[in-house]
């Protein structure tokens, strides 16, 4: 090799665009109304309207429903209930989703008996929306009510463990020391009791169904609100008894979910049924009040007890937590761990309970079972702090763990220190005087509080298959899904880069049975799974390249390794010689192929799991402003530090951490869904009286990334960044309202009321 | 306990099914006819009749400002309009103010700004955005922020949304009609006097 070097290594490439703050892809088509969101795709031939109807009592039996009085309206076509659906899959097993916890699924339309308020009891089917909404309206139903209990205090002496069997649930982890025994010894201690309502996900979208009757056999085209394509076809085809082929659901946007879209909703099998029976094309919408009526984040209450020295070294830690489950379900959260994980605590214990009420089974909620756990540990870490005369922060860092006690296992990475001191520095927090009511800007009290969070780092089996076309044009193909978190544009990103072309040209499909199987979108996976995937299926793309390369005549790159070639800027080159180059298009020209295909697939490494604990880590920072005479809290200035890995793109990883500060100051100040226990039913089932923020609500939000990059989480090095962005954010607030005013709130959503 | 719950009829005496009948709207410059009942909202019109479906439904109560147009440049919700009422209007739709390959400034600025993630609410925003920028009262950021409250983003952008909006609303400009600067008198109110 004669040849200097023409591009050094080092020199950033034009196709290298991983870890840029580019645009999303689909961005045009979502700002200029083009996107087709579930409800809003056109079918071939006419189209019918369902509209469900929800059961007002939250326990009894159905005993008349009077549907002859609305079929006899002209345009309804059918009123589905209990009465007249076929004959379905019989066992349990078969109504399970992939991410369904333990217990008997809820189905649709079964039997007379109601287990939930706002349970679906009826759906009537018309020729128009407003023919079919009206109908609904006009449709009687008798009950027979029976005794029932929403309150989950009134529960709480029939709690029983947690059970096992959730995919990702982790119990408790088990007990150090002597607890008991450290905290009555300890100087300083402190415990409380810390409790979050139902919250409810309440994406933009209601969730909806359109389905496209092909009228060839059964074969459907279903456009579905869903967090994951596959698991609702798989859902569908067992309890339907339909092929793949006759069930393929279609979600190419999906107008949030926040674990709401994670298992499959009543919508879409109730437009199933609709379609098969009537053999015509049909579309379902839920109302906002029935988006009420699903999974929500379940009301918990957890306890803490908290020692330390004098020194301000943890000397016990007992996190315990009593959460709601329905009667037929046993939705599970990891909870409690969070706390075992943090801090290192010589004595420790942890339990998680459930107790059953009638309501619907909870789910998942973003940062599930974490935005819980850290709204607690981390408030009682703040009084812990204050009980020992420690800074917070100081506190925090005197108890840093560098390995996770839950399992004794280092991390794989922990950059938590690095997210405490760039956030306390660019927050300004050693001018933070400590006692509580000594800030203050005019007639408003000031007030700064700290916490922090980690998160799960894992990856799932995913699947994607790239095709290279002779024009240079790259198409790569994942069933996985985009409930705005970015997947467009990082899969575009990752496959570009692979295969060294401009991003114009490669085109990222996803939410379609028809593509390779993913992971349904959640536990913030997406990136490290598909990801790895995309990247997977571009290298063997490749492989392929390079092959075919190493044939044309006069090749530079005969005996080259593909350890030793890049590609880059549309080119296949030598890493050593980078003038020993090929075009990508030159190739396939020469090679005479019309295009190149490969599969990609990624999964969980076994041998890491079994080493490493995997998290990323957060550290929040908070201003509020109390009005001292009214009560008023503004979250007036946050800075969120945020360990997760290499950051694929930091304009829509910025986005998804600062929707996760919005979440959390929404958890602090405003969600709850108010459940009236004399009707057993949330009555605040509308945006209106279900709070969350508006812009005038949000000032401003500091975003950092700190330098991470950890290959043993995951191929790409990313850790994922859906969740951890909102972790502590919830207890920053409470803390800063702490130093503020000197009140301690344990109880969210903290409403004026609490403060006065 | 045996208590009996009859779920009455919203309605207890069903009215007669009123017949459909054809309305014509005007919707981004375009006629169209259309065969309606007329209780429906034009926010059904738009989606279910005419396949406009970039004017979005979050709520249907007014609630959650997904489904705002500009009817005659003015910013209302569609869900709580009767479509019939608007015959004769300029109504203008996220359609209308740009497309895919030719956005207008706003809608480039929302992009550039990551200000949506999900995009459901990104109709609605940017119609509301340029009802606000129509109506010129709005200069700073807090103004802007109060005055796009009626318009609800679950994933948090808002932070974003503001950028976008006030790169298009800066020193006292605003784009109108897909990209022309207009200059806005100045507001004779002693805040505006200050900065």
């Amino acid at each position: 090799m004669s040849q200097t070097i023409a591009t050094p290594p080092t020199v950033r490439l034009d196709t290298d665009v991983i870890g840029r703050p580019v645009s999303r892809p689909e961005g045009p088509a979502k700002v200029s109304g083009a996107a087709k969101y579930a409800a809003e795709f056109s079918v071939t031939g006419p189209l019918w309207y369902g509209y469900i109807v929800s059961s007002p009592i939250a326990k009894g039996k159905i005993t008349k429903i009077y549907a002859d009085e609305v079929l006899a309206i002209p345009g309804v076509q059918q009123v589905f209930s209990h009465e007249n659906v076929p004959s379905l899959a019989w066992f349990d097993r078969s109504y399970k989703d992939q991410v369904a916890p333990g217990g008997s699924p809820f189905r649709p339309l079964h039997e007379p008996e109601i287990q939930f308020s706002q349970q679906p009891v009826a759906m009537v089917v018309a020729e128009t929306f407003e023919l079919a909404r009206y109908a609904a309206s006009v449709l009687r139903i008798e009950y027979d009510v029976d005794e029932f209990n929403t309150d989950l205090k009134a529960a709480a002496s029939k709690s029983f463990d947690a059970p096992k069997g959730k995919t990702g649930f982790l119990p408790p982890p088990k007990p150090k020391g002597d607890m008991d025994a450290a905290y009555a010894d300890a100087p300083h201690k402190v415990s409380g009791e810390y409790t979050h309502r139902a919250q409810m996900a309440n994406p933009m979208e209601m969730f909806g169904t359109t389905i496209d009757w092909l009228g060839d056999g059964k074969k459907m085209k279903i456009y579905d609100k869903t967090q994951g394509a596959p698991n609702v076809q798989q859902y569908l085809t067992k309890i339907f008894g339909l092929s793949k082929e006759e069930a393929r659901i279609i979600s190419r946007f999906t107008g949030g979910g926040f674990g709401a879209g994670l298992r499959p909703q009543y919508q879409v099998f109730m437009a199933v049924l609709a379609a098969l029976e009537l053999e015509h094309s049909i579309r379902v919408v839920m109302d906002r009040s029935q988006m009420f009526s699903m999974g929500h984040r379940p009301h918990t209450i957890q306890n803490l007890r908290l020692a330390a020295d004098d020194k301000g070294h943890l000397q016990a830690l007992e996190h315990t937590a009593l959460a709601e489950t329905s009667q037929f379900e046993e939705e599970t959260e990891t909870v409690v761990n969070w706390s075992g994980i943090m801090y290192n605590s010589p004595n420790s214990k942890f339990d998680y309970q459930l107790t059953r009420i009638d309501v619907n089974t909870p789910a998942d909620m973003r940062a599930p079972g974490a935005a819980t756990g850290s709204f607690a540990i981390e408030s009682a870490i703040d009084e812990m702090a204050y009980a020992a005369g420690v800074d917070p922060l100081d506190f925090r860092l005197l108890n840093y763990t560098y390995e996770d006690p839950t399992e004794n296992k280092p991390f794989s990475s922990k950059r938590l220190d690095a997210c405490y001191h760039e956030g306390a520095a660019r927050f300004g927090w050693e001018q933070r005087t400590p006692e509580p009511r000594s800030m203050r800007d005019g007639n408003m009290l000031v007030g700064w509080g700290m916490a922090a969070g980690c998160w799960d780092a894992s990856t799932q089996k995913a699947a994607a298959k790239a095709i290279l076309h002779a024009d240079g044009t790259l198409v790569v193909n994942s069933a996985t899904n985009d409930q705005g978190a970015g997947t467009y544009v990082i899969m575009t990103q990752v496959a570009a880069q692979t295969l060294g072309l401009p991003m114009a040209q490669v085109k990222f499909n996803l939410g379609d049975t028809e593509f390779p199987e993913a992971p349904i979108q959640g536990g913030s996976w997406t990136a490290n799974s598909v990801g790895t995937a995309v990247q997977n299926a571009c290298q063997e793309v490749g492989k392929k390249l390079l092959k075919l390369a190493q044939d044309m005549d006069d090749s530079p790159l005969k005996g080259v390794d593909f350890e030793d070639v890049q590609f880059a800027n549309g080119c296949l080159r030598a890493n050593e010689d980078v003038s020993r180059s090929v075009a990508i298009t030159d190739i396939l020209a020469a090679s005479g192929e019309a295009k190149i295909e490969a599969d990609g697939k990624a999964g969980p490494n076994p041998a890491n799991l079994l080493k490493y604990s995997m998290h990323s880590h957060n550290a929040v920072f908070v201003e509020v402003k109390v009005d001292e005479d009214l009560g008023t809290v503004h979250v007036t200035r946050v800075v969120d530090a945020v360990a997760a890995g290499r950051i694929l793109n930091p304009k829509t990883a910025r986005s998804q951490v600062l929707g996760g500060v919005v979440w959390g100051i929404s958890m602090a100040l405003m969600e709850e869904a108010y459940l009236n226990n004399d009707l057993g039913r949330y009555v605040n089932h509308n945006y209106a009286e279900y709070h969350i923020p508006v812009n005038a609500d949000i000032k401003k939000i500091d975003v950092i990334f700190v330098e991470e990059e950890d290959h043993i989480a995951s191929a790409i090095g990313v850790k994922g960044v859906g969740e951890v962005g909102m972790l502590g954010v919830a207890a920053a607030i409470c803390n800063a309202v702490y130093h503020a005013t000197g009140k301690r709130v344990r109880e969210l959503p903290l409403t004026i009321d609490k403060l006065l | 306990m045996s208590l009996h719950f009859t779920q009455e009829a919203l309605d207890k005496t069903p009215p007669t099914i009123v017949p459909t009948q054809p309305v014509t709207l005007n919707v981004n410059g375009e006629d169209h006819t259309i065969q309606i009942a007329p209780w429906t909202s034009l926010l059904d019109a738009l989606r279910e009749y005419m396949d406009l479906t970039g004017t979005k439904k979050g709520c249907d109560h007014g609630q959650c400002g997904a489904c705002t147009v500009l009817v005659d440049g003015k910013r209302i919700n569609s869900c709580l309009a009767l479509a019939t009422v608007y015959q004769g209007k300029q109504i203008q739709t996220i359609e209308g103010l740009g497309s895919e390959d030719n956005l207008s400034p706003l809608q480039q600025a929302f992009v550039d700004h990551d200000a949506f993630q999900c995009g459901y609410c990104t109709p609605g925003q940017i119609c509301s955005a340029q009802g606000l920028i129509n109506e010129g009262r709005c200069k700073t950021e807090d103004e802007v922020r109060e005055h796009l409250s009626g318009n609800l983003c679950r994933c948090g952008a808002y932070t974003n949304i503001l950028s976008a909006v006030m790169e298009v609303l800066h020193d006292g400009q605003v784009v109108v009609d897909n990209g022309t600067l207009v200059t806005i008198p100045a507001q004779p109110s002693a805040s505006s006097s200050v900065n």
